[in-house]
């Protein structure tokens, strides 16, 4: 990494006219940002590589053969040592608690959202909205121990309900901030005219707020659920039995239980991320372009 | 990546122009559910943690109110400074790393077309993983017995990464900047693409080269995206607790032993809640501080906005 960073204040710029400068802003490729992209990507996909062909192959061969070079014949024995490893269990408890606590938490941010942009200017609003707004400060690992209280109380530790809880509340705020903002863009006119109409705000909220902030709740849910679904410090402190364990957690427990068998390892790996990637692939553009949208100047 | 959506931005300037008419008590109830329920496991126990940080707790037993022994304990304990400066540590180290990689790479991904679609896909994957999937692929990865070093028998590979202490503090970093420079890199594309391209035509015709338009021009534009993206590094940084975890246990020693770690040893594994909650309220208030440095820094008032994500 440090020659990386070293090499930043020594930019040197070969401004060779490229054929696709036309459009661009600079005359000439960048060559060093060029390499340097590459470059990374070359350091983000390694490991991902190593990962997946590793988890294709067997113990034996593994330990012989050149780490990078693809299997010669595919295993899957990896992978049936993980889903005996009662892997359907946690990931049938991790789809549990991500449904069950995006479903709420955007239900509720979103008629939050609402609720702030058209109350703008009633002082109970404008105390909740503030209080959103700073929630977002409020780190989950600072309240753990607090958290671990309540829920002993509830008497619903060692439970899926004890991770749901507090993901719900701590999906709420950046989901209230992001769909308000989306809800505050839309032309008052209409819903002028939804009154007109005699709608109720509550009508208003589901026929002309729900479709025009579609956009805006994919990109909330996505983002909701993959920190629930990777969440490790909520399980590791809620729950105990494995009957309870979410994947995360499962994650480091397999580490301990297949021990120096890497394959298997890589198989959990592998195995774990798969439902992510699908949902990033359904739900990229939105992703992106929701996340981005709050950070560009 | 192509649609960044400015709508966003834009209205956070404007808050007073709102689409509602004012005063409107009937959609209040309609910000209830949310409101209760993040002050249940949000706003309580922020109070929570002060208070038990006054107590003496063994997380089972019975809560005693004890005044200032936690504290006292907390703050007499060698592994404190040991983990502020630790924490100190990643945060400055990530931050030099990940700033110039990401606004370079951010800058090259929005100024070539071509690739930008291809890059922006591959470069977010590591924000789709675990912290733990990375803790546990690169604990993998790096073993000196078992991992990529050993297989390929490059001897200059074949360290013990995480065994040595200076050598696990830059295998951390490392990791991190590995895990967040894509966010960042992403966030940094969309603020150039952002900049005006007549600011560039005119510094051509000044006759200006790339090096002088990306020191003044792209770089003084990016000023509030830089504070953004250090914000989020630095706060970040602060809760950095799955991957040292699962990846180092805090050690060699107490080598990578973070504040969050600290907490959580104390807490959890010592049964200390008293001054693992006065731990937690120090880390609430380092990170108070330091968003509030970066807000004054910005002179932006919507800062706080982007602390959480």
């Amino acid at each position: 990494m440090s020659t990386i960073t070293e090499r930043t204040p020594a930019t040197t710029v070969t401004g060779t006219p490229g054929p696709r400068v036309k459009k661009s802003r600079f005359r000439g490729y960048n060559w060093l940002g060029g390499s340097l992209s590459w470059l990374w990507l070359f350091v983000v996909m390694l490991p991902i590589y190593w990962i997946v062909i590793t988890s294709f192959k067997t113990q034996d061969t593994y330990f012989i053969t050149n780490p990078l070079a693809p299997p010669t014949d595919l295993t899957f024995e990896n992978y049936k040592a993980v889903i005996e490893a009662d892997f359907v269990r946690y990931f049938f408890n991790s789809v549990v608690i991500t449904a069950g606590a995006v479903v709420p938490a955007v239900a509720v941010s979103f008629m939050a959202g609402y609720a702030v942009v058209r109350g703008a200017g009633n002082r109970t609003l404008k105390a909740m909205n503030w209080i959103f707004l700073t929630g977002l400060a409020i780190p989950l690992q600072a309240v753990i121990i607090p958290v671990y209280l309540i829920i002993i109380k509830l008497k619903l530790y060692d439970t899926l309900l004890a991770i749901i809880l507090p993901s719900i509340a701590f999906a709420i705020p950046l989901s209230v901030i992001v769909l308000s903002n989306f809800i505050r863009d839309i032309p008052k006119e209409l819903f002028e005219s939804m009154r007109m109409d005699g709608a109720s705000e509550w009508g208003t909220l589901w026929r002309l707020a729900f479709p025009l902030t579609r956009p805006a709740l994919v990109t909330v849910t996505i983002y909701s659920a993959l920190n629930i679904w990777n969440g490790f410090l909520l399980p590791l402190v809620l729950t105990q039995s494995p009957d309870q364990r979410a994947i995360p957690l499962a994650l480091a427990n397999f580490q301990g239980q297949f021990g120096i068998n890497v394959p298997a390892i890589a198989a959990s790996v592998t195995l774990t991320t798969v439902p992510i990637v699908i949902l990033y692939a359904i739900g990229r553009r939105q992703l992106l372009s929701g996340l981005t949208a709050g950070f560009g100047k | 990546m192509t649609t960044i959506a400015p709508p966003v931005v834009r209205t956070k300037g404007s808050n007073k122009s709102s689409g509602g008419r004012s005063g409107s008590s009937s959609v209040t109830w309609m910000a209830l559910p949310a409101f209760v329920w993040f002050t249940l496991f949000g706003i309580i126990p922020l109070f929570g943690v002060m208070f038990l940080s006054f107590t003496t707790w063994n997380g089972i037993g019975d809560i005693e109110v004890t005044g200032l022994t936690s504290w006292k304990a907390a703050l007499s304990d060698p592994g404190l400074p040991h983990a502020l400066w630790i924490t100190f540590l990643i945060m400055a180290l990530s931050w030099l790393v990940q700033t110039p990689m990401s606004i370079l790479l951010g800058t090259f991904l929005a100024t070539s077309k071509r690739y930008r679609e291809l890059l922006a896909v591959l470069y977010f994957i590591p924000l789709l993983l675990s912290s733990a999937a990375i803790a546990i692929t690169f604990k993998a990865l790096l073993d000196p017995n078992f991992g990529l070093g050993a297989g390929l028998g490059i001897e200059s590979l074949n360290q013990d990464w995480l065994g040595n202490a200076t050598l696990a503090m830059a295998t951390l970093i490392f990791i991190v900047s590995w895990q967040f420079i894509p966010f960042h890199t992403l966030i940094y594309q969309g603020a150039v693409r952002q900049i005006p391209t007549s600011l560039y035509e005119a510094s051509q015709i000044d006759g200006a080269g790339r090096m002088r338009q990306f020191f003044s021009i792209t770089l003084p534009q990016l000023k509030y995206t830089i504070i953004t993206s250090s914000t989020l590094m630095v706060v970040g940084s602060l809760l950095f607790f799955d991957l040292i975890y699962l990846l180092t246990g805090g050690g060699p020693g107490d080598s990578t032993r973070t504040l969050a770690l600290q907490m959580y040893q104390k807490g959890f594994q010592a049964n200390l809640m008293g001054p693992a909650s006065a731990i937690a309220v120090i880390l609430v208030l380092v990170g108070l501080i330091l968003s509030l440095l970066f807000r004054r820094l910005g002179g932006r008032a919507d800062e706080s906005q982007l602390e959480g994500v």
